[in-house]
């Protein structure tokens, strides 16, 4: 996963965040930053001249008759009603049993109606044209042709699946569920950090997180109209129906999970028993005729549209991994063959892969023909002359990565090397600029969060979770994510990083 | 309904139910370890009811040998290494839960997980003083666990799998603690009809929860054949046999579908045994006879209903239903 660097204002001082992947995201990322000085980063509460912000006006005043004891038994209370629902996820290679809880924060995250609409046109425009995108490649390639992304760059992807090819799925959607993460860092300054478009979790966090600040809080929910979540798993009902193989009247949904083992197993049963319909692993499937099969006490009965928690390559051993044993085979010819859906398509990774962001705005331009409203992350590539020549006089400020580089090796982080580094990491870049790009580091929001000293600015970073089908749905807010922890570098799930409710407010 | 999700359901009701029972034949030892008996190895004959009945001796005393009161009860209470411990139970109940969480209650999850949680807390320091409140505890969850589900779930084939499981386990306990207390408990045969003989009928009735029950309709001493009518043929008596096939039978009925001919035509029978049955004739049979008998079969029922629903073996029979299509 990337690093990215957090700025910390005028004195030039540098936190490095660290973006890591963590059970139960396992494709991403938890935030970590430190903060030791005053913060001339965004804080989600609190402007800069030190009032606080209209939108969290009512729940500061409620702060104010709270001292941060009744909080933390609040904390505690949150913390038993999660044990207690088994709202855990596994950790792999530990002693038998071992279940552990993600960190819940009570202090809310809070967005403003107005402010929130902006986020959900973007996101759902970005969303739409990843879609497309996909729909795109699989098929006549036009974005390919006209030049704005180079073939190599899709065809040549590892996730490119070339057995998508000429595959029509129902209303030419691929990514279902898409989890765009999302960090801010001004008033109006949002940027996409990552789109996830395979298999996206953390939303059964959005939904008893919510749960429990309403049992732990009423009064607040009486205070704030805060706009409800709930109804999450019937739209993602509606948007798997609407998947369903053309002439499928009333399809039969699954959700097919690896396993009890998993570590997000919670939230596969979890989404199962909300939609009402079964959780099932791969050795309950078989596949005859093309046709996908349940084992029931009644006997077989056909499955017509997959929520997967699985990944492609473990999907279906007869055309991916072989060893796996969570998959079904012979699925990829019934889905192939039209007789079942899978949702996520199989084959979105080659969208939401690191060097294919870079090209997202532009997708938004070549098939939506909008102007993007969400920003990327500003990224320059090396192999393109300008950016070359703005990023060798921008060294100690920039962050800079090989493409295919992963988990922060061969990395230059400017403003934490010293000269000579620098100086060694330029000559590296000149020998092949095309295997680099940058970024300008980045200076997070904060959002007032409980710890052990009482309530501080932490920093936050939003999932919200799209929709598509017929049409693009979203609940209005998302899974917070906050760096819980303040002096060690690397955020894992033992150490750190937590979760917040997040509240849209209806004006 | 998944097979495998059948499975679990019904394998999770086994396992509280078992963990139940484990509860009850314990705290029956230990109520009659108080007695002052003094008959020449009745403790040991005392400690290894427990373990025959459970059918474990055997893993017991490779490992403790002789059965003695402290050691037997840990083996039977918190023993990680005992598949038949209530720690055993508890934790594969959990286990099944967990794999189909999706398909039971929020409160029944709430109960099994808090159960374990809770168990694993008092496995950790367990004091034999506290042996009696661990046992009540044990059936309170078990109660708890059966009022939340028919308090909550859906009257459909998933209830009906899981009281399968609760009623087919429930009917074995029985079944056991009426043989192995017929067979072993009296070391010596002038003991019959003696003082020993009547604390342990009495506390065989407390241990399936049949004592007050068996004075309000017999109003007069404890005899085996009144016992052993109470327990097998009766049922108004919630863990007699007869009333617990009355339950296995309709489950089965309410599943119906899938290839279960065999498994329903078995517990017809079971049921027609008990239901017409004359104690009489059980004694006449003798009681450890009929109870092997009866043992045998809910066995092979199990099996049945094992391969019936909840194997996940169709493809054999989906291929032959696709040819006659």
């Amino acid at each position: 996963m990337s690093p990215v660097m957090v700025r910390f204002g005028r004195r030039r001082e540098f936190r490095r965040l660290i973006v890591e992947g963590t059970s139960p995201w396992h494709s991403n990322c938890f935030i970590h930053g430190m903060n030791k000085t005053a913060s001339p980063f965004f804080n989600e509460m609190t402007a800069p001249d030190g009032g606080i912000r209209p939108i969290y006006q009512r729940y500061a005043d409620w702060l104010k008759d709270h001292d941060s004891t009744a909080l933390e038994r609040k904390g505690r209370e949150a913390e038993l009603l999660f044990r207690r629902l088994g709202i855990t996820f596994a950790v792999y290679g530990e002693a038998d049993g071992a279940e552990r809880l993600i960190p819940f924060d009570v202090v809310p995250r809070i967005f403003g109606g107005e402010e929130w609409r902006r986020l959900e046109t973007g996101i759902k425009q970005r969303v739409r044209a990843l879609n497309a995108f996909l729909h795109d490649i699989y098929h006549d390639q036009e974005i390919l042709k006209a030049g704005v992304i180079e073939p190599q760059q899709v065809l040549g992807n590892a996730m490119y699946r070339p057995e998508m090819q000429g595959i029509d799925l129902p209303n030419q959607v691929y990514a279902h569920i898409a989890g765009i993460d999302l960090v801010r860092v001004a008033e109006n300054d949002f940027y996409v950090l990552e789109d996830n478009l395979r298999t996206p979790s953390g939303v059964s966090y959005m939904l008893e997180n919510r749960k429990t600040m309403m049992r732990l809080f009423p009064e607040l929910f009486a205070q704030h109209q805060v706009a409800p979540v709930e109804h999450y798993p019937l739209m993602l009902l509606d948007t798997l129906r609407e998947a369903a193989p053309p002439g499928v009247e009333h399809p039969v949904i699954v959700v097919l999970t690896p396993g009890a083992y998993n570590s997000a197993y919670f939230e596969h049963a979890f989404i199962a028993s909300q939609m009402g319909v079964e959780l099932v692993e791969g050795q309950d499937l078989f596949v005859q005729n093309h046709r996908v099969y349940m084992h029931t006490t009644e006997g077989p009965q056909q499955v017509h549209v997959i929520y997967r928690r699985v990944d492609d390559d473990f999907i279906d051993p007869e055309v991916f991994r072989a060893d796996s044993m969570l998959g079904v085979p012979g699925l990829i010819n019934a889905y192939r063959a039209g007789h079942v859906s899978l949702a996520n398509g199989v084959g979105t990774g080659v969208a939401d892969d690191k060097s294919t962001y870079l090209f997202v705005p532009d997708m938004i331009r070549f098939y939506l023909g909008e102007t993007p409203i969400l920003s990327n992350v500003p990224t320059y590539r090396l192999g393109l002359k300008d950016d070359l020549a703005y990023v060798l006089e921008h060294l100690d400020e920039l962050v800079v990565k090989e493409v295919q580089g992963s988990g922060g090796y061969g990395m230059l982080v400017g403003p934490a090397s010293t000269q000579a580094e620098i100086a060694a990491y330029r000559d590296r870049i000149l020998q092949d600029p095309h295997n680099f790009i940058a970024q300008p580091t980045l200076a997070l929001s904060a959002c007032p969060t409980l710890v052990e000293a009482g309530i501080a600015p932490r920093h936050v970073d939003l999932r919200p979770f799209v929709l598509s089908g017929k049409d693009i749905r979203m609940v209005p807010g998302g899974l917070t994510r906050v760096a819980l922890k303040e002096s060690s570098l690397v955020v894992n799930s033992s150490q750190g990083g937590g979760t917040k409710d997040t509240w849209v407010l209806e004006d | 309904m998944l097979s495998r999700t059948a499975e679990n359901l019904y394998w999770m009701a086994r396992h509280i139910e078992r963990a139940e029972n484990t509860a009850r034949i314990l705290d029956v030892a230990h109520r009659s370890a108080l007695l002052p008996l003094d008959i020449e190895g009745t403790e040991a004959y005392l400690w290894y009811a427990p373990l025959n009945i459970t059918g474990c001796a055997g893993a017991y005393e490779s490992r403790y040998g002789l059965a003695r009161n402290d050691a037997v009860t840990h083996f039977m209470t918190f023993d990680a290494d005992n598949p038949c411990s209530i720690y055993s139970c508890l934790k594969a109940a959990r286990e099944n839960a967990r794999a189909v969480r999706g398909a039971i209650t929020q409160e029944m999850w709430e109960v099994i997980n808090a159960t374990w949680l809770e168990v694993t807390r008092r496995s950790q320091g367990v004091t034999v003083d506290g042996n009696a409140d661990f046992f009540d505890w044990v059936k309170d969850r078990s109660h708890l666990f059966r009022g939340v589900t028919l308090g909550t779930i859906l009257k459909d084939i998933t209830l009906s799998f899981i009281r399968l499981g609760t009623f087919l386990e429930r009917a074995d306990n029985t079944a056991r603690i009426l043989d192995v207390k017929y067979h072993i408990l009296l070391p010596r045969i002038t003991d019959v009809g003696g003082a020993a003989d009547y604390y342990q009928w009495g506390s065989l009735l407390k241990s399936v929860s049949a004592f007050e029950a068996y004075r309000k309709i017999y109003r007069d001493v404890i005899t085996p054949s009144r016992v052993a009518e109470l327990l097998i043929l009766r049922d108004d008596m919630p863990r007699s046999l007869h009333a617990c096939l009355n339950e296995v039978e309709a489950a089965l009925n309410q599943i119906n579908g899938g290839s279960g001919h065999e498994a329903r035509r078995l517990a017809g029978e079971l049921h027609a045994m008990l239901h017409f049955g004359r104690i009489e004739d059980v004694l006449m049979q003798g009681l450890h006879e009929y109870l092997t008998d009866f043992l045998d079969t809910t066995a092979q029922l199990g099996r049945e209903i094992g391969q019936a629903y909840l194997s996940r073996n169709h493809l054999g029979r989906f291929s032959s239903m696709s040819k006659v299509a």
